[in-house]
C-alpha cells in the first residue's frame, strides 16, 4: 500500500492533477472567504464551508478521474495485479493519496482563520466542525469517484460520470421533495448528502451522518476492489 | 518448478484456452509459440494471476496461485507484452516503485544497480520513461521483472519492437537468466524461439499442438526427405529438363522429382524427395559429374520449426493431434530430452550446417505466400 501510495502522490503533482485541484479549491473557497465571511463581516466560517460542497462536486472527480481508468488504459495495471500485493492495497493506497490531497487542499481554511484572527476572534469549535465535516464528505465522494474511475478506461468519463453521480447526490433532497410515496422519500432524505452535510456546518454534530458517510466510504472502497477482482474472472 | 494441470479459460462460449496441461522444470527455458490469439498471452496471464482460469490448477514453486495468490505471485516476475511501465515517472523512480510494491528484502541500492547493468539501462536511470525508444522501454520492463530476483521468468514477446542487435543482446540476456531461472518466453518469431528455448510448446486454437525440442517437433512430425537442386544442363535449354528428370528418377531411392522455375538462364530447379533414411545427395552428384552437367545449388528442405509451425497452425492440426497429445505426455518428453538438450548448438552434426544453408528458403516461402495473400487482398 505504501508504494503505490507514494507513486499516486507523486504522480499527482507529475500530471498536474494536483496544482489544478489544489488552485480551484483555493480559488473558489478564497471566493467565498471573501465575500461570504470577511464581505459579510462575521467570523463564523461555516458560509464558506457550506458552498463548498457543489464546488466539490465537481472537482473530487477531477482528483479520481485518473486513479484506475488510467492503470487499465495504460496496461499497467498487469504489474499492480501480478505484485504480491493484494487488491485492497492497490485501492486503498490509491484512496488515501487521493485524500490526502483532499486534505492538504483543505487545510487552507487555517490561513483564513490567521486572517480572521486579525480582524476578530476565530471560533475554533465550528471551524474544526466544518473541517471534519469537510473531511468525511471528502472521504465519502472520493470513494465514490474512486470506484467510477475502476469501471471505465476513460480519465474524461470517468471524471464526467463522477461528477453527474456527485451532482444527483447533491439535488436528493430537493428531488425527494417530489417523491409521492412517503417511506421512499424519507429513505431518500435520510441518505441525502446535502442537508446532512449543512447540519454539519451549522455546528450540529450527528454520529449517525459521520457514520454515514463513512460507510459509504467504505462500501465503494469494497466496490472498487471487486471490481478489479471481477475483471480478472471475466 | 511450474505445474499447470487441466488450465481452460472461457471467454462467454468461446474458449480461449482449452485444457492444457505442462510442466516445466527448474533453470528451463520453455518457448511458448503460437499465431496470433491462439491463447499464448492469456495461458501467460492466467501464470500469473492477471486473470484467473475457468478450471484448472496452476503451481507456481509448489503454491497455488488461486488459494495463495500473493505467496504465488512472489515467486513470479513478469513482463507483460506491453511493459507496465508508468511514463511519467524516471527509469530510477519507476524501479524503486516496483521494488517496494514487491516488498523487495535485498539491499536496495546494490540490487538495482545489478540489474540496471544486467538490462544495460544504467546511462538512462534519470530519464524518463515517456522519452525512451521503444527498445528501452522493453528492456526497463524486463529490469522491472528481475526486482526480488524471482525463480520464475514470465516473459511475453520480450522482443517486440527491438532492433536486430538488441533482440541479439536479450536473447543472450534470456540465455544467461535461464542458468538460474526458470523463464517461459512466448513469441510468434520462430528464429528467436530456436535460438534460446531448450524446450518448445506450441499452441493452437487453445490447445497444446506440439511440446518438445525443435528437433524433437520435427523428427516426429516429418520423415520427409525433400531437397530444392538447382542443376546447369549440357544445352542450357528447357530441352535439358526432361532429360534431368528422368535421370534423377532413375537414382535408387528417390521418389519423386519435379522441375521448378528458371532460376537462371535455361538452368531450372529441381524438387526432388527421397525415400526416408536414404540420402540421394551423393548420387546426384556422381550423376551429374558422369552426365556433365553442374550443380549450381543444393538446398535441403527438410521441414524447418517454421513449417511445422505454418503445419500445425494453418488446419493441418488433426492430423497432428495424436503426435502431439503423445508428445505432450511428460515422461516421455523427459525421456526424448536427454537425447538432445541443447538443439540451437547441434554444430557437431552436418544437418544444422545444411538448415543454416536452407535457412532462408521457407522464410522466402512464407514471405511469398504473404504478399500473395495481402495481393489477393488488396483486388478485392
Amino acid at each position: 500500500m505504501g508504494a503505490i501510495y507514494r507513486r499516486e502522490m507523486g504522480a499527482f503533482f507529475t500530471s498536474g492533477i494536483a496544482y489544478v485541484f489544489l488552485a480551484g479549491y483555493a480559488l473558489f473557497s478564497g471566493l467565498f472567504f471573501s465575500f461570504g465571511v470577511i464581505g459579510s463581516g462575521v467570523s463564523d466560517i461555516s458560509p464558506m464551508f457550506s458552498s463548498m460542497f457543489i464546488i466539490v462536486v465537481f472537482l473530487i472527480p477531477i482528483l479520481t478521474m485518473r486513479l484506475l481508468s488510467e492503470e487499465k488504459k495504460n496496461r499497467t495495471d498487469q504489474g499492480l495485479l501480478t505484485a504480491p500485493i493484494s487488491l485492497s492495497s492497490i485501492v486503498l493506497g490509491k484512496y488515501f493519496a487521493a485524500l490526502t490531497l483532499f486534505i492538504i487542499a483543505e487545510s487552507i481554511v487555517f490561513i483564513y482563520a490567521i486572517i480572521i484572527a486579525l480582524c476578530g476572534e476565530v471560533v475554533w469549535s465550528t471551524l474544526l466542525g466544518n473541517y471534519f465535516a469537510m473531511l468525511f464528505l471528502g472521504a465519502a465522494f472520493i470513494a465514490i469517484g474512486l470506484f467510477i474511475s475502476s469501471l471505465t478506461e476513460n480519465q474524461i468519463a470517468s471524471a464526467l460520470i463522477g461528477m453527474f453521480v456527485l451532482f444527483v447526490l447533491y439535488l436528493m433532497d430537493s428531488l425527494a421533495a417530489n417523491i409521492p410515496v412517503e417511506f421512499i422519500q424519507k429513505a431518500v432524505v435520510s441518505a441525502a448528502f446535502y442537508s446532512r452535510y449543512l447540519e454539519l456546518t451549522r455546528g450540529v454534530f450527528d454520529l449517525s451522518t459521520i457514520v454515514y458517510f463513512i460507510s459509504i466510504a467504505v462500501l465503494f472502497n469494497f466496490f472498487s476492489v471487486r471490481v478489479l477482482d471481477k475483471r480478472r474472472w471475466g | 518448478m511450474i505445474e499447470v494441470r487441466n488450465l481452460s479459460k472461457r471467454y462467454g462460449d468461446k474458449k480461449a484456452v482449452n485444457d492444457i496441461s505442462f510442466s516445466v522444470g527448474k533453470g528451463e527455458i520453455l518457448g511458448f509459440l503460437g499465431p496470433n490469439g491462439a491463447g499464448k498471452s492469456t495461458t501467460m496471464n492466467m501464470l500469473t494471476g492477471y486473470i484467473s482460469s475457468t478450471s484448472g490448477q496452476i503451481l507456481i514453486n509448489g503454491v497455488d496461485i488461486l488459494e495463495d495468490p500473493i505467496g504465488a505471485k512472489s515467486n513470479i516476475g513478469y513482463l507483460p507484452e506491453i511493459p507496465p511501465l508508468y511514463v511519467d515517472m524516471t527509469v530510477d523512480s519507476y524501479l524503486n516503485f516496483m521494488y517496494d510494491l514487491k516488498k523487495c528484502k535485498l539491499t536496495r541500492k546494490a540490487h538495482l544497480k545489478e540489474i540496471c547493468d544486467l538490462c544495460k539501462i544504467s546511462h538512462v536511470r534519470e530519464r524518463l520513461i515517456r522519452n525512451l525508444s521503444k527498445g528501452y522501454k522493453q528492456r526497463v520492463g524486463l529490469a522491472q521483472a528481475l526486482i526480488n530476483n524471482p525463480p520464475v521468468l514470465i516473459l511475453d514477446e520480450p522482443t517486440v519492437g527491438l532492433d536486430p542487435s538488441q533482440i541479439i543482446e536479450i536473447r543472450t540476456l534470456i540465455k544467461k537468466l535461464g542458468k538460474n531461472h526458470t523463464v517461459i518466453l512466448s513469441s510468434h518469431i520462430l528464429p528467436e524461439i530456436q535460438a534460446v528455448c531448450d524446450r518448445i510448446i506450441i499452441v493452437n486454437k487453445g490447445v497444446i499442438a506440439a511440446d518438445g525440442t525443435a528437433t524433437e517437433i520435427a523428427n516426429k512430425l516429418t520423415n520427409e526427405h525433400k531437397m530444392t537442386v538447382r542443376i546447369e544442363g549440357t544445352k542450357r535449354t528447357a530441352e535439358d529438363k526432361d532429360e534431368i528428370i528422368s535421370a534423377l528418377k532413375a537414382i535408387d531411392g528417390v521418389k519423386y522429382v519435379r522441375a521448378d522455375m528458371e532460376r537462371e538462364k535455361g538452368v531450372y530447379d529441381y524438387d526432388i524427395e527421397s525415400e526416408d533414411e536414404i540420402d540421394v545427395r551423393r548420387a546426384i552428384n556422381s550423376l551429374s559429374r558422369e552426365k556433365g552437367w553442374n550443380i549450381l545449388m543444393l538446398q535441403l528442405s527438410d521441414m524447418t520449426l517454421e513449417d511445422i509451425f505454418m503445419k500445425i497452425t494453418t488446419g493441418d492440426i488433426e492430423a497432428v493431434k495424436p503426435e502431439a497429445e503423445k508428445k505432450a505426455s511428460l515422461d516421455d518428453f523427459q525421456i526424448s530430452m536427454q537425447g538432445s538438450m541443447d538443439f540451437g548448438d547441434e554444430s557437431s552434426s552436418d544437418k544444422s550446417a545444411d538448415e543454416a544453408e536452407g535457412g532462408e528458403k521457407p522464410a522466402e516461402k512464407s514471405d511469398k505466400k504473404n504478399e500473395k495473400k495481402s495481393k489477393k487482398g488488396g483486388d478485392k
